[in-house]
């Protein structure tokens, strides 16, 4: 059973209390309308399946209820950051060692000062 | 006292409180052992020597091991039916006052037994793969030879009665986790704890210490368990410190997640007693979240694979070593020890200090020159050196051993055997590192040539000390333990000091030679049978010929011989296996690779899985504000998600209570003819407040939000991305920014998720916020024609039919409670949806039925409102719908929003070419042509009933039932191309090859322009 | 009419100005309807006390945190917390439950006034407040075995290293949720849902029959 740090929460929480939403950065194209149907079936039924590091969508459902990403490993399954919605990762497929933090906005523990400014709420 | 009664039992040493006798059951005949004794080693100590039949040739087997290894000694525990547990190792279950075993094998008894005609008749032609040969054909008779084969082979029996006791589970977390309690384990706990970190220790046996109970080494120049003794204590002292004897870590999951199962009470007594006046828990799963882990688990010492091997009387070494010394029960009088190691000359030594016979020590190497080596030689015990253990002798004990010297590498004996007589053989082919929870990891293990053994692969926070990698030695061991806890501590950002481990003499040991399986002067296939894995009786020869058979992963040799497909999973055996796989393969150990070790490390009992979520305990039950009214009123429920739902309310009628069909079609006519009334309260209802809150609902609905008014309801579909339908409901205007939705009971949680996602993942710019209400108001649907009526009685709204129309909602007061009252039908029939804080609602639907006595208000079921909606053609999402249906398909075009500016979610896969296809199912209404035939739901619909199989399938049945307002059964389906198939007759075929012809007709059976819900 | 329209939004009394009978959801527990037995009371040995609290004003706060600070300050005279602040009589508090929601409890009947007074002072600030008083019930655990009984129960770490006086925590509890919170150093609230509540209630008496579970009515 994983062992998740919610960036909301502040706190590693057991994975009971989240669900799982599937690939991450899986943006709705804007204007759908103009999609051609291949567009919109990539869109709608394609995801990544890698074997390492993949980014993935969760939910603390039981919890605060916010959306969040992992980045994991698919093979060793191990997690190695979470970071909140509008952020980047520090770890990729590209970086499996993760980019220096002055790249990536996301850190493995959040600070109490960020955490703070954020309780403007998750519009960021 | 008894000692005349124990024949292998020494006068004095030993762990054992000899003031203590305690008498047990074994196979029907009453024995005595002492306080300390495992079962084990109070069978050994009676000279019991066969406690088992073996599972495939019905051989005699006796005890080999003395720890979780065991393979054989597997025994029915349990002197009443409830009290039955299966396969308990007796070397790991401690001795109580009556305890009651019986072998697990052997029917219908281990001395006499039937298998064993087929064991000797047949065993020589039962290769690997002898049941799927044999009894695969016909297939279909493989269940009734199975049913005889396990009768016959036996693997032990759940009780048939209810288990008296209880079990439970318990959280824990903590920095560092140490698993085992020897050298290693207890120098790591010290260290963690003195450095002030949350420790749990947890180790199998029922005494913590491991090697250090049974050692010949001193620490600090005294008796080692002293020392362990010690460390325990000062551990107890610590409030930071859990310790847990009894307690086998038997899986590691992801994350430093690791389940112990502990035994809280099995060494007391067949079922747990009651402490003041409490009855505890039986045994308890710790579920351990921790930061560290430190796997301390020792090793396994393997035995020689030679024939006959498995005669009651062979043991491993170390087994003789700690009878001897932890319980003083020396099993035996002869002792031959076959070896290929200093280590194992323990067992000599300890023997010949218990004052039996040593006959030899035959030593596989050439020139053994150890110190233990030494210490056996100046006692003038006889060493046969280059030498091993071609076969035992005996049947149900062993009588004498052949021995010869061997060329271990080249597989051959070499000189002429000699017979030695003995009635023991020990044997130690070197020690593997426990390495199953590492395993679990993932992470493979690596062979280590040095120590000839696999070493754990360790993922990160994961650490092993001591034996478990391969550090035998004792000063070695300690020091290792505790370095280990220091990193382990350092990972967590916490600084350890080295604690000063205890003066431990190091013994100074020769190398060790490989030695597995001995070579016999005839060929393996036709050598006496040498086990590898004797729980699941497998041999060297089926090893042999699986690999000439072709099968080369050793994978596919595992599942092919089964070897450690037992309740030991090959603890014993495996190591041995995949070194003989290897020899026949000509490949080396590494090259060949192991299995993968899978939890659990013992087996665990499912009280112990399932703990207290069982019975009524099993699920979460949801009540409504109204459920003591619905029990109290002789309600039957349906379980709906989790929600204890009202399903019909039968009546005596006559004496006799209705059955489900009578009270639904009374229920069913009240409400169309009277009035009638249901507890709705289950309705998922969510807040939505926000200036955003409007654009956002025209977003997730298919359908227009733009223009409706505070006191204003609607109806809306909602749909995934790919045009399906997942949910509908009605949501209500409250206020310009101010929203009611209500979701399916089944749908709430995911609808609430399903806003939250799209809120917060594409629309953060949109300020509206949801807020789940589901258990702040109860809902209770007043309908039928009299509902106004009755209404009327008890509120101060206006229920004039132009002040306050379907579809409206309206604020005021019912019974004196202030309500939301919304003008919404799921019936087809004049409704109200009164809506009131969930504490006050018991009081409102009470003052109803007071009122309502003389409208004989009815209250309904989910039976009777399936009836209704469905005569209305109303659809349920999920029922009628399966994620494959989209709002078009049902017909609902009215619902659907073409021209809204936002492209809404689900819109833009409508005309994707799948989803515009004219030929997809359609959502009909079926009438059946014989009145009284109800349909079965999920039934296939086809044209032609004669066409053979595999038939044209047009849909199927969604919802069916039988209708007292139409006095027939009908339907609801979706079949291709259905609303242009209105009036045809089509067919039901049913599996007893009849088929019902039906009519497709609209969904809408009853009140098609809606009258009746407007007046 | 009870209801008051504040701007766009509608505001609802839930509560009868007659005294009219109110059933808390643990009232089917007991009643006796979901269990055979009376419930255990207190005595000298219980080693867990449980005592609900119930018919409180429950109210959620969605929003910012900067505006409803102030709001929450001048009204309830309590900081908007990151876990749980109680107000000097200890009768309201207010609760973190995620960025940009809270939990405010307060005694019964005061709510509905709470929330006119909120509004009046967030404004026109983009918030929300929802009336939840019906739709969930507090219970208060005491006694030395009160911690071990939350082991039992949840996977949450609950060691007062981890859980000090002051947190709160939304968790898994037994194969339902509960809201968790700590607001004395000798006792442990647990905020229920209603529907769930007896089944919660359920199982901590049986997790707490071995310490001799009492139950304060």
């Amino acid at each position: 059973m994983f062992y998740i740090h919610c960036p909301y929460c502040d706190e590693y929480r057991d994975e009971e209390e989240f669900h799982p939403k599937g690939q991450a950065h899986i943006a709705r194209p804007e204007d759908p309308e103009t999609c051609s149907d291949e567009e919109w079936g990539d869109y709608l039924f394609f995801r990544d399946n890698p074997r390492g590091i993949h980014h993935e969508l969760w939910v603390h459902a039981i919890g605060c209820r916010k959306f969040f990403n992992i980045t994991r490993n698919s093979a060793s399954y191990e997690i190695l950051e979470t970071y909140r919605m509008g952020e980047r990762p520090r770890f990729s497929a590209e970086h499996p060692q993760g980019e220096s933090a002055e790249h990536g906005a996301a850190v493995n523990v959040a600070d109490e000062a960020g955490r703070v400014a954020d309780q403007e709420g998750v519009r960021a | 006292m008894s000692q005349s009664n124990q024949p292998n039992r020494l006068r004095q040493g030993g762990r054992i409180d000899r003031a203590r006798t305690l008498g047990f059951t074994f196979n029907g005949k009453r024995y005595q052992g002492h306080a300390g004794d495992t079962l084990a080693s109070a069978l050994l100590a009676n000279g019991v020597d066969v406690v088992n039949r073996s599972f495939k040739y019905s051989r005699p087997r006796g005890i080999v091991a003395a720890g979780a290894e065991e393979p054989n000694a597997l025994v029915q525990l349990g002197s009443t039916e409830a009290a039955q547990v299966p396969n308990v190792r007796a070397t790991q279950q401690a001795l109580f006052e009556g305890l009651t075993a019986q072998s697990t094998n052997g029917w219908p008894n281990v001395q006499r037994d039937v298998m064993s005609l087929v064991g000797k008749l047949g065993g020589r032609f039962m290769p690997p793969g002898f049941y799927y040969k044999t009894f695969m054909a016909p297939a279909s008779m493989w269940m009734t030879y199975e049913k005889v084969i396990r009768k016959g082979a036996g693997l032990g029996r759940s009780p048939m009665e209810n288990d008296p006791d209880s079990y439970d589970h318990l959280n824990q977390h903590c920095d560092l986790l140490v698993v085992g309690a020897g050298p290693a384990g207890l120098a790591a706990a010290l260290t963690a704890a003195r450095a002030g970190a949350r420790v749990i220790l947890c180790d199998e046996q029922e005494e913590m210490g491991g090697s250090l109970l049974a050692s010949r080494e001193r620490l600090d120049d005294q008796p080692a368990a002293e020392w362990a003794e010690r460390v325990i204590d000062e551990l107890a002292e610590n409030d930071k410190v859990t310790l847990l004897p009894r307690t086998t870590a038997n899986g590691y999951h992801d994350h430093h997640f690791v389940t112990l199962h502990e035994r809280r009470t099995e060494h007391l007594g067949e079922t747990a007693p009651r402490v003041d006046g409490h009855r505890s828990s039986r045994s308890r799963m710790h579920r351990v979240r921790a930061g560290q882990v430190l796997l301390a688990t020792g090793a396994h010492e393997r035995p020689l694979v030679y024939g006959n091997n498995d005669v009651p009387g062979n043991l491993v070494a170390g087994a003789v070593s700690t009878y001897i010394r932890r319980y003083g029960v020396v099993p035996g009088n002869k002792l031959v020890l076959s070896v290929s190691n200093d280590h194992a000359y323990r067992a000599a030594l300890d023997w010949d200090e218990a004052g039996r016979e040593v006959v030899a020590i035959v030593d596989a190497r050439r020139h053994p020159d150890g110190e233990l080596v030494e210490q056996a030689r100046a006692r003038g015990i006889r060493i046969i050196e280059g030498s091993a253990v071609l076969e035992a002798k005996g049947d149900k004990r062993v009588s004498g051993a052949r021995v010869a010297t061997i060329d271990a590498a080249a597989f051959k004996v070499t000189g002429q055997a000699e017979l030695l007589e003995c009635d023991t053989i020990a044997s130690s082919g070197g020690y593997s590192p426990v390495i199953h929870l590492a395993s679990h990891t993932g992470a493979r293990p690596t062979w280590d040539e040095e120590i000839l053994g696999f070493v754990p692969s360790l993922v990160r926070g994961v650490h092993a000390a001591g034996s478990a990698r391969g550090v035998h030695d004792l000063a070695e061991g300690l020091a290792d333990g505790a370095a280990k806890a220091s990193e382990a501590l350092a990972a967590l950002g916490k600084s350890a000091s080295a604690i000063e481990p205890p003066r431990a003499e190091t013994i100074r040991e020769g190398e060790a030679c490989a030695l597995y399986q001995v070579p016999h002067e005839k060929p393996t296939l036709r050598a006496p049978k040498q086990f590898v894995d004797m729980q699941n009786d497998v041999t060297a020869a089926a090893i042999e010929l699986a690999t000439r058979e072709g099968f080369e992963s050793i994978e596919h040799v595992k599942r092919y011989t089964a070897m450690g497909f037992g309740t030991d999973q090959g603890k014993l055996g495996n190591i041995n296996g995949m070194a003989i796989a290897a020899r026949c393969l000509g490949r080396s150990i590494p090259e060949v690779g192991t299995t993968v070790f899978r939890p659990n490390y013992t087996p665990v009992t499912f009280g112990a899985i399932v703990g207290r979520h069982c019975r009524e305990l099993f699920d979460p039950e949801r009540y409504t504000a109204l459920h003591q009214w619905h029990v109290e009123n002789g309600a039957e429920f349906e379980d709906v998600g989790q929600w204890k739902r009202p399903w019909y309310f039968p009546r005596k009628v006559n004496g006799k209570l209705e059955t489900m069909d009578e009270a639904v079609a009374r229920e069913s006519l009240a409400v169309r003819s009277g009035v009638g009334i249901l507890d709705a309260s289950t309705l998922g209802k969510i807040d939505i407040q926000g200036p955003d809150a409007r654009e956002f609902l025209g977003r997730v609905y298919t359908n227009k939000w733009a223009k409706l008014a505070p006191g204003r309801v609607r109806y809306g579909l909602m749909c995934k991305d790919d045009g399906m339908l997942m949910d509908d409901g009605t949501t209500s205007c409250l206020g310009e920014n101010h929203f009611l939705m209500t979701t399916t009971t089944g749908g709430a949680a995911g609808v609430m998720e399903w806003l939250e996602l799209w809120h917060q993942t594409e629309w953060p710019e949109l300020q509206v916020t949801f807020t789940s209400v589901t258990d702040h108001w109860a809902t209770m649907t007043v309908t039928g024609p009299d509902a106004r009526k009755l209404l009327s009685e008890i509120t101060d709204i206006d229920l004039d039919r132009e002040q306050f129309k379907f579809m409206d909602w309206r604020n005021g007061k019912v019974a004196d409670v202030p309500a939301r009252v919304f003008r919404i039908s799921f019936t087809g029939e004049l409704a109200y949806e009164i809506n009131v804080q969930a504490n006050y609602a018991m009081h409102v639907w009470k003052t109803l039925f007071e009122h309502g006595k003389k409208y004989d208000l009815t209250p309904y079921g989910t039976e009777t409102m399936h009836v209704l909606r469905a005569e209305k053609g109303l659809i349920i999402a999920g029922q009628d719908t399966d994620g494959s249906v989209t709002p078009e398909d049902l017909g609902m075009f009215w619902a659907i929003g073409y021209d809204k500016p936002f492209s809404w979610i689900g819109k833009r896969a409508l005309t994707r070419p799948d989803t515009a296809r004219k030929d997809r199912k359609q959502f009909v209404g079926l009438k059946p042509v014989d009145p009284k035939v109800v349909l079965e739901e999920g039934a296939h619909i086809v044209v032609d009933k004669d066409q053979p199989i595999p038939m044209d399938m047009l849909g199927h049945v969604t919802s069916s039932y039988y209708s007292p307002n139409l006095e027939s059964g009908f339907a609801l389906a979706v079949i291709k191309g259905g609303r242009d198939r209105m009036g045809e007759k089509l067919h039901v075929p049913m599996p007893d090859g009849q088929a019902h012809e039906v009519e497709v007709v609209s969904p809408v059976f009853i009140d098609p322009k809606g009258e009746r819900q407007h007046v | 009419m009870s209801d008051i329209t504040y701007g766009q939004v509608a505001t609802f009394n839930t509560h009868p100005e007659a005294a009219i009978p109110s059933e808390s959801p643990l009232s089917v527990a007991f009643n006796q309807i979901s269990v055979s037995t009376p419930a255990p009371a207190v005595n000298h040995a219980s080693g867990v006390r449980l005592e609900e609290k119930a018919f409180l004003g429950h109210l959620i706060l969605r929003g910012g945190a900067i505006v409803l600070d102030e709001a929450v300050r001048k009204v309830l005279g309590i900081s908007l917390p990151l876990g749980l602040a109680l107000d000097e009589s200890g009768e309201r508090s207010v609760q973190w439950l995620s960025p940009d929601e809270w939990l405010v409890i307060v005694p019964g009947g005061e709510e509905f006034e709470v929330e006119q007074r909120l509004r009046d002072a967030l404004g026109d600030a983009h918030y929300a407040i929802v009336d939840a008083s019906g739709g969930q019930t507090l219970v208060s655990l005491e006694g030395e075995k009160a911690r071990e009984l939350l082991m039992k129960s949840t996977s949450y770490d609950v060691h007062p290293s981890n859980f000090p006086v002051g947190k709160a925590v939304s968790v898994v509890f037994a194969k339902s949720s509960l809201i968790l919170r700590r607001p004395a150093e000798d006792r442990y609230e647990l905020v229920l849902r209603r529907s769930f509540a007896d089944y919660l209630y359920r199982w901590i008496l049986d997790a707490g029959a071995e310490y001799g579970i009492g139950v304060q009515r």
